[in-house]
């Protein structure tokens, strides 16, 4: 039970799912017969920053998946603001892992970053000056306007995550959901992400990030959420990133370094 | 002749042949394209090997019942079930079982197609069968078409063509970024169930003229060769209806100029000549261009070597290197530098200390992330940047 206790804190809205905007219950995944995610509750806060951490294997980038239904899931209920997927889809962006798409695709920068209005343009509307003009102003947030006219092939790593982020933007979104973002890019891109991810925060939308440099954790984001299959600890850095539910998520496989920044 | 045939004026059947080919290819370039984009070009081998026991199957149901087995829609409503059959079992072993859908199709294509050589051979026995001539869908046969076949083909290519331009965004958008696709509430499943009908109805449409067996040139290599061409997905859609329609019509007209010329094969090979021709011709993905481009680099990187060793008073070994500065006429034979060259060494000398005075400048350092060790440091650098840049240089020799 102390595990139970350790995700307590005032800012828990405990069970309230119509103010959550991703609440999971009772979530399992499986992957040819064995269990990538068993059973897991997620109650995710409305307007704050929260890091999905684990260790490998763990289930993160799983987890979001099942819960955006790319992935089938085999048992449990997601709600996004007390809603089903289908109607809340509108509210909702994602950034995939970017080792997830082949950027050698025929496509320039502009392009990827339009398809984040498809919601609003549809199969049949035409794509008009205002919508350019919004792509261009996604790209502006992430310092990527110069790069519009771009082969995706030819960025680097850190600008084809910018330019996903600048996809998502797009959408104008409520709840962000991205899948590690800062996974291989340079130090100025994390910056820029984290930057644009506190405005969104500021502004009273909602972030979620499967996250993996635990030393990043305390200053980038407000929640945390303990994931190795099940679910260990969740709610505020402070109650729910220790040392304790560290242990409990990695056991022998956190080495000392990592611990560093946490202590 | 060949102008004749070029401008229709070959007589009837060539006219339909040739604006069947055309529309055919048109709507296969265009499908095919999204195909490929999609990564799924080697489905269109399992699908159109998989429409042959059902065409046998539908000439020998309407034998049975006394009817004429020959007619082209019965034939291809046949051909379009069975290759529904094959693209079911190909889906359903892929996703029932841990087979790779390579392995899938592999399995699909060969028993279907064995099991409509058996059924061919069974008709060829039969006494109605032997006229019927079924084995001619394997590679096309044009001569005896019909103006209705040539309606059903252009119609049909037509039908397929608005339809998979009608879905080109979300068809794209799930061949970029499938999981993005999905969350965007595409049914990314649906999708491509419908964009494997086009290819279905491609084939089928296309059985009289190029064949089961051809149909899947068709559909990949204009898409292939369209993709040397541009960076731009709709813009490859775009080439690749074209090279496809292109192929189509001068195959066809080509065929028409000599008696006996097959022309569903003189249509692929026309279409393999548009695809060796994007292969080495293309700029920036073609073969020529990218050993233009390699060569261009070389030349530079060994004349700026040369001219640092040349300014820094070492002898020139590398033989390229050392044809490359004669050439210029900044090198004598012997190895001495010219004037020329003893002018353009110390340009590039001070170009390279420029460089490295750039790295340690404050406020400047981020732009010495330019430096590719060929570019000049005066054209990324604006004259009053080069100037504050140079006072720093002498500041720093002073001290």
């Amino acid at each position: 039970m102390s595990l139970e206790l350790a995700t307590r804190d005032g800012a828990r809205i405990a069970e309230d799912l119509g103010r959550s905007p991703l609440a999971l219950r009772g979530l399992t995944v499986s992957y040819g017969g064995e269990a990538a995610v068993f059973s897991t509750d997620m109650t995710v806060a409305p307007g704050a920053m929260t890091a999905i951490i684990g260790p490998n294997g763990a289930g993160k980038s799983t987890l979001l998946k099942a819960a955006l239904g790319i992935v089938p899931s085999l048992a449990g209920q997601v709600t996004f603001w007390g809603q089903p997927l289908q109607t809340a889809r509108a509210r909702i962006a994602y950034v995939p892992q970017r080792a997830s798409v082949d950027w050698d695709f025929p496509t320039q920068v502009l392009d990827v970053v339009i398809m984040g209005l498809y919601r609003e343009l549809g199969i049949f509307r035409r794509l008009r000056a205002r919508h350019i003009a919004r792509a261009m102003d996604c790209l502006d947030r992430v310092g990527m306007r110069d790069f519009a006219e771009r082969q995706i092939g030819q960025l680097s790593g850190g600008q084809q995550q910018r330019v996903f982020l600048a996809r998502a933007l797009a959408q104008e979104a409520d709840l962000y959901l991205l899948d590690e973002p800062f996974a291989g890019v340079d130090a100025a891109t994390e910056a820029a992400i984290i930057a644009v991810l506190k405005d969104l925060r500021d502004a009273g939308r909602t972030v979620v990030a499967v996250h993996h440099d635990l030393s990043t954790v305390e200053t980038y984001f407000d929640r945390v959420f303990l994931l190795n299959r099940r679910p260990v600890a969740e709610g505020t850095v402070a109650a729910a990133f220790t040392q304790d539910t560290l242990q409990a998520a990695y056991g022998g496989r956190l080495n000392e370094g990592a611990l560093v920044g946490t202590a | 002749m060949l102008l004749d045939a070029l401008t229709l004026q070959l007589g009837y059947n060539a006219v339909l042949v040739t604006l069947g080919a055309t529309a055919l290819g048109v709507a296969a370039g265009t499908v095919g394209a999204f195909l490929y984009l999609r990564k799924r070009a080697l489905v269109s081998d399992a699908i159109s090997h998989a429409t042959l026991p059902g065409l046998a199957l539908a000439f020998l149901v309407a034998v049975a019942l006394g009817g004429d087995g020959r007619a082209l829609p019965l034939l291809m409503a046949g051909s379009a079930l069975s290759a529904w059959a094959g693209l079911w079992c190909v889906g359903k072993l892929t996703r029932a079982t841990r087979l790779s859908e390579d392995a899938a199709i592999g399995a699909v294509l060969s028993v279907f197609f064995g099991f409509g050589i058996v059924l061919l051979t069974v008709i060829q026995s039969l006494s109605a069968g032997r006229q019927a001539g079924l084995e001619s869908f394997l590679l096309g046969a044009t001569a005896g078409m019909l103006r209705a076949d040539a309606l059903v083909i252009a119609v049909g290519g037509a039908l397929v063509l608005l339809a998979a331009l009608a879905l080109r965004r979300p068809f794209l958008m799930t061949a970029f970024d499938e999981g993005y696709a999905r969350v965007q509430g595409i049914d990314t499943a649906r999708l491509d169930l419908v964009l494997m009908t086009l290819v279905m109805a491609v084939t089928v449409v296309g059985l009289k003229i190029v064949g089961l067996i051809l149909i899947v040139a068709l559909l990949i290599i204009p898409a292939v060769a369209a993709r040397f061409w541009s960076n731009h997905a709709p813009r490859v859609v775009l080439l690749s209806g074209l090279a496809g329609g292109l192929s189509g019509y001068l195959g066809a007209a080509l065929s028409a100029t000599a008696p006996d010329l097959p022309t569903g094969p003189i249509i692929v090979l026309i279409a393999f000549g548009l695809f060796a021709l994007s292969l080495l011709a293309a700029p920036g993905r073609g073969v020529l261009a990218a050993a233009l481009r390699h060569r261009r680099l070389q030349h530079r990187v060994h004349l700026r070597q040369g001219l640092l060793a040349l300014a820094h008073g070492q002898p020139v070994y590398e033989a390229l290197t050392r044809r490359m500065l004669r050439g210029a006429g900044l090198m004598r034979a012997d190895g001495v530098p010219t004037d020329k060259g003893r002018a353009e060494a110390a340009r590039v000398l001070l170009d390279e200390s420029r460089w490295q005075a750039l790295r340690r400048a404050e406020g400047l350092a981020s732009l010495a992330a330019r430096d590719d060790g060929l570019t000049r440091i005066d054209t990324i650098l604006t004259p009053d940047q080069l100037a504050d840049l140079d006072a720093r240089m002498s500041l720093q020799e002073v001290r």
